[in-house]
């Protein structure tokens, strides 16, 4: 074992702390991704649980627990299960593994460390929900998960967990090992389903709203998360009695969350959902331990690349996403990034607008072209060329992929209020509002910032547009 | 037409064999081009096409979606560095900087020699990690420009093993034992629900 | 929840309360109720796929109004939309704005410029100015995705218009995104071309003027075209058209959409193949043989032309005269041939058919289905040609039923064909052997055999291939009526109006009307000088006459047999045989060449009236520009030779030959032209009533086989060496060279090498060709395309037997 807060070489990053472990339970272990450490820490005693009961009942005991999906959305797993039309077969598992969301870094350290527990988590799933196939979609770039991934897929093969009478009962199921080959919006659950078709991993139209419905094939699926579905085997095996006795009622169990930028001891912790709180996080003695430098802090992205920002002010927010919704942003996929004093702001939030033009799919125009653009005026903008104007039609362009008003936290000094998270938006996917939510967090918390950078340049005009022929 | 060594072909057959439709084996299949001849050639993606029953245009287009596939040669290391947020935050800009220098080369080309490809990247899931940059798709952690040129020379030893060439992906394939094997039904084959399913079913009422 | 309404909700738009069908879009629920939303990639006749979002209006399904794509949204009981609101009219200024900040603006020199739906709605719902002050996206500027299709990608605002069309409707996966986000664009695979037939309707169908015809490139400007709906003639679907053209010159072909037949949508030789009428090679002027070199046509005029005509028929002996042809006419040129033939000169050696299809009498006397009921049939039989090569739109509709899983296609072939790939089941069966495979499917114990008798079923039924007779397809519906007699029949005929000519009675044994001889009604007796009582021969049976010295006179009206009968040897010894040939037609055919009297005719879009498409339906034909030269419409140079003939067909104008086809016809009794004509008439009006009893008479025969031949099949390809396309400067290179495809096996036996020149043998003529090992090709056959460059079938069938067989040698 590892001493405490010291990472371990292959995956390095995560950093425990006095939390209860539910997901990281293994990490510190040299060879935790074997089948052989796996077993005799506990390994597929909770496929074992479940096999001994009804899929019903163990549908039943998932719902019970209440665990929120941890991809992004949050949504009760067991509820969506819960979606599949009756009577409509074959129904398939995506196990979305394209962790991409920048900030984002904890299913990367599931898959590399601890694989059994997700295809353990998977057999679970497909059982209690009459799943006959499983996919799970690693995202490209990530050669290492793909290495351990296939290593314990073979080593749970030839060991009877998977295929054909599983453990001897009458589950079967394949577990498939599909890559992805980088495209950040494969991590959209339809867009997923396009690309494990060997599409362009464009997302699909809503409604449905669910691919529990209609999703791989036209087929009802189920896509989780990699992290999700690693809470499995703890709630078979330890109830969801115990599992809803951490965290709080609405948000129970732990979850990973990955805190990154100007904090003195970046990393990925676990920690008790629903009470723990950013400071706790960011300024706790097993966590982080605050701001590097002891600087103030300026700023931080609590939930992934597409959330709107906060400051201090809010960092006594629990990660309870009932509590962060109204103050204008979400937790997302349990992604901080810090930015301390020292901070240029819309260079930061460029990085983030730069990111999702980046990795927009081109489907929709406000998305396709807004993005780029917003892009391009925030480019000029950072490197001192842009104008006052230029500030306003920042705004405005993203009023046209978010019309209406968008959520930011409120920063009571400026008068502003909350608007509480999610925003309107003209596109298919959040891709399109994501270019736009760092560019207004920015804006609106740090105008001041974007003023000194155009101070001094006038005005252009604008062009009329003829389109006469 | 024979793109694929008859080797890969075998392993490209296998592949197609897992999925309930042929068409979504297209990615692996790219990937195992990729793997043979370091990008994805026309021949490559005529043959895929033919393999999945798709036009080669079908295949064009996945093709030209995804990042990881090259369309031309690339160097045996593409070294592909974070400039997202949390990268960008802590020192990505510089190391890029730092890196076009070193290797005398703008981010998107490639060295003379052949063996490094440069490029700006996004967010690779090592943002706790940060400056980090991927060579081949293998991570290196908060890396500074001396681990950079370390790292460069220990690359450019011909001797080095650690990291294989661009386009091979994971070194450990999955393989399906056929005794074990459910095996992949077209969705329209089917319709009922699976075994375990029934049978409880049964049991109920 | 039983409802006493379940299917209509209603919606509240702009203020109006409608009905609305549950689970129609808001888009289209709003397009049937007058309210235009504006849009870019949503199509009525292909899936949603929400991209360009500038459909965005104002919805509250109750839970307050919320922008929302109307193209992805159905409708809900109690919704209430705003199309005009100020959300809706930010969102379509901003959408707007965003779609031209890349555009290249090029207006005036684009060819879509003023029917443009982004300049349009630019206009309409823009914004003013362009705060964009950037470099605007660059590309290569218009580069040829095919021979017909260039693509400008600059203006492409990635509708999935194009690329949807081709794979969703055209089934030709060709063109694709590629790319991703802000560099998205449409391109080909290098080297593999858009090369769809239907590759026109995506230029059709481009909101903006990325895709750009070859042929229309720079021809006119939208505010100088003339447009009148018409009827494409091309091929017997008779698709809906507007034809437009620009100083008294016909420039361009759009699809109009009608729910019965094409849905908007033309295939590329329908679209393009206008061309041919100003074609330089057009027959001008009459023609004459030179009375000093029998080997020369010479320059002569109208009246000594049809005089010369008028006293080769006075001089032939009664009854031994014969008229071929009648598909390229009008349904009233049509009738004023067939009035000429029988009312004039007294005979019923009548045939619009040219050996190549079914005789008249099955093709009326068959239960007909329409092209709809084909398309939602449970089961549809094709036994017929390749669709996709001869009647390209029945093909596009099949294929669209089928992917909707709305019908389950059964074909009984062959070999291979268009319609295979969507098939549910392929049967290949011994060319000339249908009937056998069908009989022993249907009375199988073979599931699908219980499906097909279990549910409704369509029979499209034609001659799988021209080097087997009609014989094999009238056993097909010999077995068809004994198993399946609720089943109803599509006949696959090929050519423009040939289903017109047959009502119209140029068929022997019939009358106009769909009336067998031996019954005439009062009408066409009191009407008719005299009606023909002894049935005429058909064209294999004047040809023979012909060829015997038993025919006099051959009056070719736009028939060209020497190419397109298939047994050439038969043609060429029935047109020597004949005294006197008369020719009218469009070219200088090679039949024509053979003539003795050649008159020229206008040809389509030169003439007015009506035509009738394979399932019988009536609809109009437009006169859009005036023939430069002396050609004259075929009814007229009718009635002219009857007038020489002592007889008068007592009509002088079109609309007089409809009033009396309407009096003598009783199957359009009650449909004149008014109604056919008339603006709300779109659909045509279907035919369905005939007087005909068919009785089929199974022969039993089987063809024999020469254990050492190749059975010949052969079909027509859209592109081949037919004198319209080949008039067409941009479809004629399109047409492949012909090859004798056969299976690689058959080859290796005869050790011969792929790829080389192989003599082909056959009891009519020895020619030469080249050789391919095609693996599609069934064993034991060999494929020739009918009349491509090179060399053509009908060299070597003999129309005489039911099926053709050939050896091959090397050379
Ligand atoms: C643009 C976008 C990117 C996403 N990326 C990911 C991702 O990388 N990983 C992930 O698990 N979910 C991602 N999601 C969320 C998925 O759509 C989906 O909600 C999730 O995988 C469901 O799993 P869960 O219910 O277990 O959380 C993304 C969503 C959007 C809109
Ligand atoms: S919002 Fe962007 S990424 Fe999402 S579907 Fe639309 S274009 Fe694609
Ligand atoms: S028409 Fe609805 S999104 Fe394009």
């Amino acid at each position: 074992m590892t001493e405490l807060g010291i990472p371990i070489p292959h995956a390095p990053g995560f950093i425990a702390n006095k939390t209860p472990r539910i997901v990281t339970s293994r990490f510190d272990y040299e060879d935790s991704f074997t089948i052989e450490r796996y077993e005799e820490t506990g390994g597929y005693q909770g496929l074992r649980t479940a096999l001994s009961k009804t899929p019903e009942a163990v549908h039943g005991e998932v719902r019970d627990a209440s665990l929120l999906g941890r991809g992004g959305a949050g949504f009760p797993a067991g509820v969506k299960w819960g979606f599949c039309p009756p009577g409509v077969w074959p129904r398939y598992l995506v196990v979305n593994g394209d962790e991409s969301e920048p900030g984002t870094y904890k299913d990367r350290l599931l898959m590399e460390l601890d694989p059994h527990q997700l295809i353990e988590g998977c057999l679970i799933a497909c059982y209690a929900i009459g799943l006959s196939q499983c996919f799970l979609y690693v995202r490209g770039e990530m050669a290492v998960a793909q290495e351990r991934i296939a290593q314990a897929l073979n080593e749970a093969y030839a060991a009877g967990y998977i295929g054909k009478n599983i453990l001897g009962t009458e589950l079967s199921v394949d577990i498939v090992l599909h890559w992805g080959a980088g495209a950040y919006v494969v991590g959209e659950e339809t867009a997923l389903i396009e690309s494990l078709e060997g599409n362009r991993g464009m997302p699909r139209l809503k409604p449905p709203y669910f691919p529990a419905s209609i999703g791989l094939y036209g087929q009802p699926t189920i896509v989780n998360n990699v992290e999700t579905l690693s809470n499995l085997p703890w709630i078979l095996s330890n109830g969801s009695e115990a599992f809803k006795a951490i965290g709080t009622e609405t948000s129970p169990g732990t979850r990973m969350v990955a805190v990154s930028g100007h904090v003195k001891r970046p990393g990925v912790y676990e920690i008790v959902n629903g009470t723990t709180t950013f400071r706790d996080l960011i300024y706790g003695e097993t966590m982080c331990g605050g701001i590097r430098n002891d600087a103030a802090l300026k700023a931080f992205v609590p939930g992934g690349g597409s959330a709107p920002w906060f400051t201090a002010d809010q960092l006594d927010l629990p990660f309870e996403a009932s509590q962060v919704g109204p103050e204008g942003s979400m937790l997302g996929s349990g992604a901080i990034m810090v930015m301390d004093e020292t901070t240029d702001i819309p260079a930061a939030a460029l990085t983030l607008t730069k990111f999702y033009a980046h990795e927009s799919c081109g489907k929709c125009v406000p998305c396709r072209e807004g993005g780029t653009w917003l892009e391009q005026i925030m480019r000029r903008v950072v490197n001192g060329s842009g104008t006052k104007r230029d500030l306003d039609l920042l705004i405005e362009v993203g009023e046209t992929i978010c019309p209406g008003d968008f959520p930011h936290a409120s920063n009571k000094e400026k008068g502003l209020s909350a608007v509480p998270f999610p925003y309107k938006m003209t596109t298919i996917c959040f891709v399109g509002p994501s270019a736009f939510a760092p560019v207004h967090s920015a804006l609106t918390l740090f105008r001041e910032e974007f003023e000194a950078k155009v101070a001094g340049n006038s005005d252009r005009n604008y062009v009329e547009v003829t389109i006469n022929a | 037409m024979t793109f694929f060594t008859e080797e890969n072909l075998e392993l490209a057959h296998e592949i197609i064999g897992r999925y309930p439709k042929q068409r979504s084996a297209m990615i692996p299949l790219l990937h195992l081009a990729q793997e043979q001849s370091g990008w994805v050639t026309e021949e490559a993606m005529k043959q895929i096409g033919v393999l999945v029953g798709t036009s080669s245009a079908e295949v064009l287009g996945t093709c030209s979606f995804y990042e990881m596939f090259k369309r031309h040669e690339v160097g045996k290391y593409v070294v592909n560095i974070c400039t997202t947020m949390s990268c960008a935050l802590l020192g990505a800009e510089e190391l890029l900087e730092h890196a076009e220098t070193r290797l005398g080369i703008k981010a998107g080309s490639t060295t003379s020699d052949g063996l490094f490809t440069l490029e700006g990247a996004e967010c690779q899931a090592a943002c706790t990690e940060a400056p980090c940059l991927q060579v081949n798709y293998r991570h290196q952690y908060r890396v500074t420009p001396s681990d950079f040129d370390q790292l460069i020379d220990e690359l450019a030893d011909p001797n080095n093993e650690e990291t294989p060439r661009h386009g091979v992906l994971a070194q450990i394939r999955q393989h399906i034992p056929v005794e074990r094997s459910v095996g992949a039904v077209h969705p329209d084959l089917v319709n009922v629900p699976p075994v375990w399913i029934e049978e409880k079913k049964e049991a109920n009422s | 929840m039983p409802d006493s309404q379940p299917n209509a909700v209603s919606v509240t738009i702009n203020g109006t309360q409608i009905e609305a069908e549950a689970g129609e879009l808001v888009i289209a629920a709003a397009d049937r109720n007058g309210v235009h939303i504006p849009r870019f990639c949503y199509h009525e006749r292909m899936s949603s796929v929400g991209m360009c979002r500038m459909c965005l209006v104002e919805v509250d399904t109750g839970r307050g109004p919320m922008l929302q794509p109307s193209c992805m949204i159905s409708v809900t009981d109690g919704m209430i939309v705003d199309t005009e609101s100020d959300q809706t009219k930010r969102a379509q200024e901003g959408i707007l704005e965003f779609l031209l900040i890349n555009h290249p603006l090029d207006c005036p020199v684009c060819d879509k410029g003023g029917e443009c739906p982004l300049q349009d709605q630019t206009v309409a719902y823009g914004p003013g100015e362009s705060r964009f002050i950037e470099e605007k996206r660059h590309y290569e500027k218009p580069i040829p995705i095919s021979d017909l299709v260039h693509l400008d990608r600059e203006r492409c605002i990635l509708c999935d218009r194009c690329t949807r069309f081709a794979d969703e409707v055209a089934g030709d996966p060709l063109i694709q995104f590629t790319e991703r986000g802000n560099e998205t664009q449409v391109l080909t695979f290098p080297n593999e071309p858009f090369s769809s037939y239907f590759s026109g309707n995506t230029v059709q169908i481009c909101p903006v003027g990325a895709l750009t015809a070859a042929p229309y490139r720079f021809k006119a400007r939208p505010w100088d075209l003339e447009q009148v709906e018409s009827t494409c003639t091309t091929c017997s679907v008779g698709c809906r058209v507007a034809v437009q053209s620009s100083r008294n010159e016909l420039v361009r072909y759009l699809g109009v959409d009608i729910d019965p037949v094409n849905h908007g949508w033309l295939c590329d030789k329908g679209r393009f193949d206008f061309e041919a009428i100003k074609s330089p090679n057009r027959l001008e002027t009459p023609l004459i043989r030179d009375p000093n070199d029998k080997d020369q046509l010479i320059e002569t005029t109208w009246g000594a032309a049809l005089a010369a005509s008028a006293d080769a028929i006075k001089e032939a002996r009664s009854g031994k005269i014969g008229v071929i042809g009648g598909s390229r006419l009008t349904n009233e040129d049509a009738y004023a041939w067939a009035k000429l033939a029988g009312s004039v000169i007294g005979t019923n050696n009548v045939d619009a058919q040219l050996g190549d299809g079914l005789p008249g009498k099955v093709v009326l006397g068959l239960p007909g289905a329409t092209i709809d009921e084909a398309c939602s049939a449970d089961t549809v039989l094709v036994i017929g040609p390749d669709l996709k090569e001869e009647l390209p739109i029945l093909h596009l509709r099949l294929r669209g039923a089928a992917k909707k899983k709305k019908v389950k296609v059964v074909e009984i072939t062959p070999l291979q064909t268009g319609v295979s790939s969507y098939a549910h089941r392929s049967i290949v069966c011994r060319s000339g052997e249908a009937a056998k495979t069908l009989k022993s499917l249907l009375t199988s114990d073979d599931e699908l055999s219980q499906e097909i008798r279990s549910g409704s079923v369509v029979v499209i039924l034609g001659r799988s291939s021209l080097a087997e007779s009609a014989l094999p397809a009238i056993e097909v519906a010999s077995v068809i009526t004994e198993e399946l007699p609720k089943a109803k029949f599509l006949v696959a005929l090929r050519r423009g109006n040939v289903r017109g000519a047959i009502d119209m009675g140029l068929s022997p044994g019939l009358l106009p009307g769909r009336v067998p001889l031996e019954n005439p009604n009062d009408e066409i007796k009191k009407i008719w000088a005299k009606v023909p009582t002894v049935e005429g021969l058909d064209t294999a049976g004047m040809l023979r006459a012909a060829a015997d010295g038993q025919l006099d006179v051959l009056i070719l009206v736009g028939a060209d047999p020497l190419v397109d009968f298939p047994d050439q040897d038969l043609a060429n010894r029935g047109l020597r045989g004949a005294k006197f040939v008369v020719a009218i037609d469009n070219f200088p055919t090679l039949s024509v060449a053979n003539a003795d009297v050649v008159l020229p005719a206008t040809a389509y879009g030169e003439k007015g009236g009506t035509t009738t498409n394979i399932e019988g339906r009536v609809s109009r034909l437009a006169q859009l520009v005036t023939s430069p030269s002396a050609a004259r419409d075929d009814w007229m140079i009718a009635s002219e030779l009857a007038w020489r003939l002592g007889g008068d067909l007592k009509f002088s104008s079109m609309e007089e030959i409809w009033s009396e086809i309407e009096q003598v016809a009783p199957s359009h009794n009650g449909i004149t032209l008014e109604k056919i004509w008339a603006d709300e008439t779109r659909d045509g009006i279907l035919i369905t009533e005939t007087s005909i009893q068919l009785a089929i008479e199974p022969s039993g025969e089987t063809p024999v086989v020469d254990g050492y031949g190749l059975r010949l099949i052969s079909g027509r390809k859209l592109y081949d060496a037919g004198t319209q396309t080949s008039n067409c400067a941009s479809l004629s290179a399109l047409a492949q060279d012909a090859e004798l495809r056969v299976n690689p096996t058959e080859l290796e036996r005869l050790g011969i090498q792929d790829g080389s020149e192989v003599t082909i043998i056959s009891t009519k003529a020895t020619g030469v060709a080249i050789a391919i090992a095609d693996e599609s090709i069934p064993r034991g056959t060999a494929v020739l395309p009918f009349n491509n460059p090179g060399i053509r079938a009908n060299l070597f069938i003999n129309s005489e037997l039911p099926v053709t067989d050939i050896r091959i040698e090397t050379r």
